[in-house]
């Protein structure tokens, strides 16, 4: 018997229903149109939609729906024990899940009150796995910026590049992507025989190919003038809307969670904020946010380099070295609320913790997603600008769907 | 840094409906304050010269279940001070009502909107109270402790 395939009871009304616009037909003026821009739209980098009041080829509103790729993560992080909250926390800012898993297992650490135990050579490992995830997110969100604004060529270089630190990532952890690495006390493995020798090949290698794409990108004549001066982000403006991360160093604070908090080993390694100075146009431009970024890969690399000193040095490996050896047992955290923030490649990412005393279950667990907080600025910033413009905001803004939506 | 106690001396100044309270076991260290003070305490918070907490990292809804209470607890900071403060503030869990913040900091706006998705608080004088995460025609509040989730979503199983 044919059965209607159809697996869900359609009605005319149901998209209205369930994500109306929030601008009416009716109210618009002459001249005034209601564009719909994504979800699946190559340039908004994942399942985002964006509800356009147009006026000509000039954007008067941006509206912004979310929700999409809604995974239920506080859900979730409500009903599992702490240590297996961590695949969730991968999920997140898939691009960077090391640094996810770092921020979420000091948070648990802290709040147990074992950060200060935790042996250094796991701690240089971290932010080792970490800097190297950093890199990996910069790239995406140079080469996919690049790609939106019609910079073809730089997207895959750095494509090629990226993937040697997937692959030196995978080495150590087993998985390209979604590490579960990074564990509450611990590492799930002391990294492979031979990784630090590897990992600074690739600091080498990795170094004229930056130059490469500084010529390549940031100097190209097109891509500044498709980036200078467009969608500039005041200072003030930035902080009050929580902005962080590269986007708040561009508009030219020198506001670096690393350095502010001086959280793992970061107080013992050497490395500079770079701020957005306006070189191009404005500070707080789109090329000065791109600028921030190239400049922080190239940061990444000098702590990079100063970790496999100490791995090879100070915290070398040693055959009785176990990283899983101070695990807890049981993570049970006194009952306290707790609030954990640290720098992830897109800005702080924050844990509030609510812990009950009584289970090994967090009883509340919220995450400040950095990425949902920069998305809110986007009204803010594209008011009376054209629409390609907005394109190379919403590129430079570089959100990650995963972690808006969770 | 400024010292808690000098926080807390600000805020309790500012406190006429009920005595604002210190937490020391939280992290941030908390002051727990009544949700009628909040728009008395919060511009004094954002405003004064020597407090000047400009960032308001995060905004965080708490259920604590049938025949408790509700929780909004705010993480602010402030980047020229260095100093961090949060703000526990206790809401009827059956008609869960609180002043918006979005006037002050803007990063309120989307913060609150989610709370309001995932709790059902009303945030009065909020600029555009929607639904963000959740489609517009979901029944109910998904982490509130109690919560049911539909059977059907236009007949496709719900299923968790």
């Amino acid at each position: 018997m044919a059965q209607n395939t159809v697996q869900y009871k359609y009605k005319p009304g149901n998209l209205l229903a369930s994500a109306p616009n929030k601008l009416r037909a009716e109210s618009l003026r002459a001249e005034e149109m209601i564009i719909n821009l994504g979800p699946q739209h190559p340039s908004t980098h994942g399942v985002l939609r964006l509800e356009l009041l147009m006026e000509g080829e000039i954007v008067r509103e941006v509206v912004p729906h979310i929700g999409y790729l809604h995974r239920c993560f506080e859900k979730h992080a409500e009903n599992l024990p702490y240590s297996q909250v961590i695949p969730f926390v991968d999920r997140l800012d898939y691009v960077a899940a090391m640094n996810n898993e770092h921020v979420y297992a000091m948070g648990v650490e802290r709040m147990l009150g074992i950060d200060q135990q935790i042996p250094k050579r796991v701690e240089y490992v971290r932010v080792l796995v970490a800097e190297l995830n950093r890199i990996a997110s910069h790239f995406i969100a140079v080469g996919t910026y690049g790609m939106d604004i019609g910079a073809f060529t730089p997207f895959f270089w750095i494509m090629r590049d990226r993937e040697h630190i997937l692959r030196l990532l995978e080495w150590a952890s087993g998985s390209r992507l979604l590490y579960n690495y990074i564990w509450i006390g611990g590492l799930f493995y002391d990294l492979p025989v031979g990784f630090e020798e590897r990992c600074a090949e690739f600091v080498q290698y990795i170094k004229p190919k930056m130059a490469e794409l500084e010529t390549v990108l940031l100097k190209n004549e097109i891509f500044i003038r498709r980036t200078a001066n467009v969608g500039v982000l005041s200072r003030d403006l930035a902080i009050n809307c929580g902005v962080t991360g590269p986007i708040l160093r561009a508009s030219g604070l020198r506001f670096d969670l690393r350095r502010v908090d001086g959280y793992s080993v970061y107080p013992e390694l050497d490395f500079e904020i770079p701020v957005g100075t306006g070189e191009m146009g404005t500070p707080g431009d789109c090329w000065d946010r791109t600028y921030v970024r190239v400049q922080e890969i190239y940061e990444s690399l000098k702590i990079i380099t100063q970790c496999l000193d100490k791995l090879n040095g100070e915290h070398k490996r040693t055959r009785d070295f176990d990283p899983q050896a101070l695990l807890p047992k049981k993570v049970r955290p006194k009952a306290q609320d707790f609030y954990v923030r640290a720098e992830i490649p897109k800005g702080e990412l924050g844990f509030f913790f609510r812990a009950d005393g009584k289970s090994d279950v967090p009883f509340r667990c919220k995450c400040r997603s950095c990425s949902f907080v920069n998305l809110s600025v986007v009204p803010e910033l594209a008011k009376g600008i054209l629409i390609a413009d907005l394109i190379a905001i919403i590129g430079s803004i570089d959100v990650v769907m995963g972690e808006v939506d969770r | 840094m400024q010292p808690f106690e000098e926080i807390l001396a600000s805020v309790k100044s500012k406190c006429t409906h009920s005595e604002a309270v210190a937490d020391e076991t939280a992290t941030p260290k908390a002051i727990r304050i009544h949700a009628d003070d909040l728009l008395s305490v919060m511009p004094e918070l954002l405003n004064h010269p020597s407090l000047y907490f400009d960032m308001l990292s995060c905004i965080t809804g708490i259920d604590n279940g049938p025949g408790h209470d509700m929780e909004i607890a705010y993480n602010l900071y402030s980047i020229p001070f260095g100093h961090h403060l949060m703000i526990k503030v206790k809401l009827d869990r059956d008609e869960p009502k609180i002043e918006s913040v979005t006037h002050l900091w803007r990063s309120a706006n989307w913060l609150e909107r989610e709370i309001f998705d995932m709790y059902g608080v009303i945030f009065l004088n909020h600029p555009d109270l929607r639904r963000i995460l959740m489609p517009a025609d979901w029944e109910g509040h998904p982490l509130r402790k109690d919560y049911k989730h539909q059977d059907y979503y236009r007949d496709i199983k719900v299923e968790y």
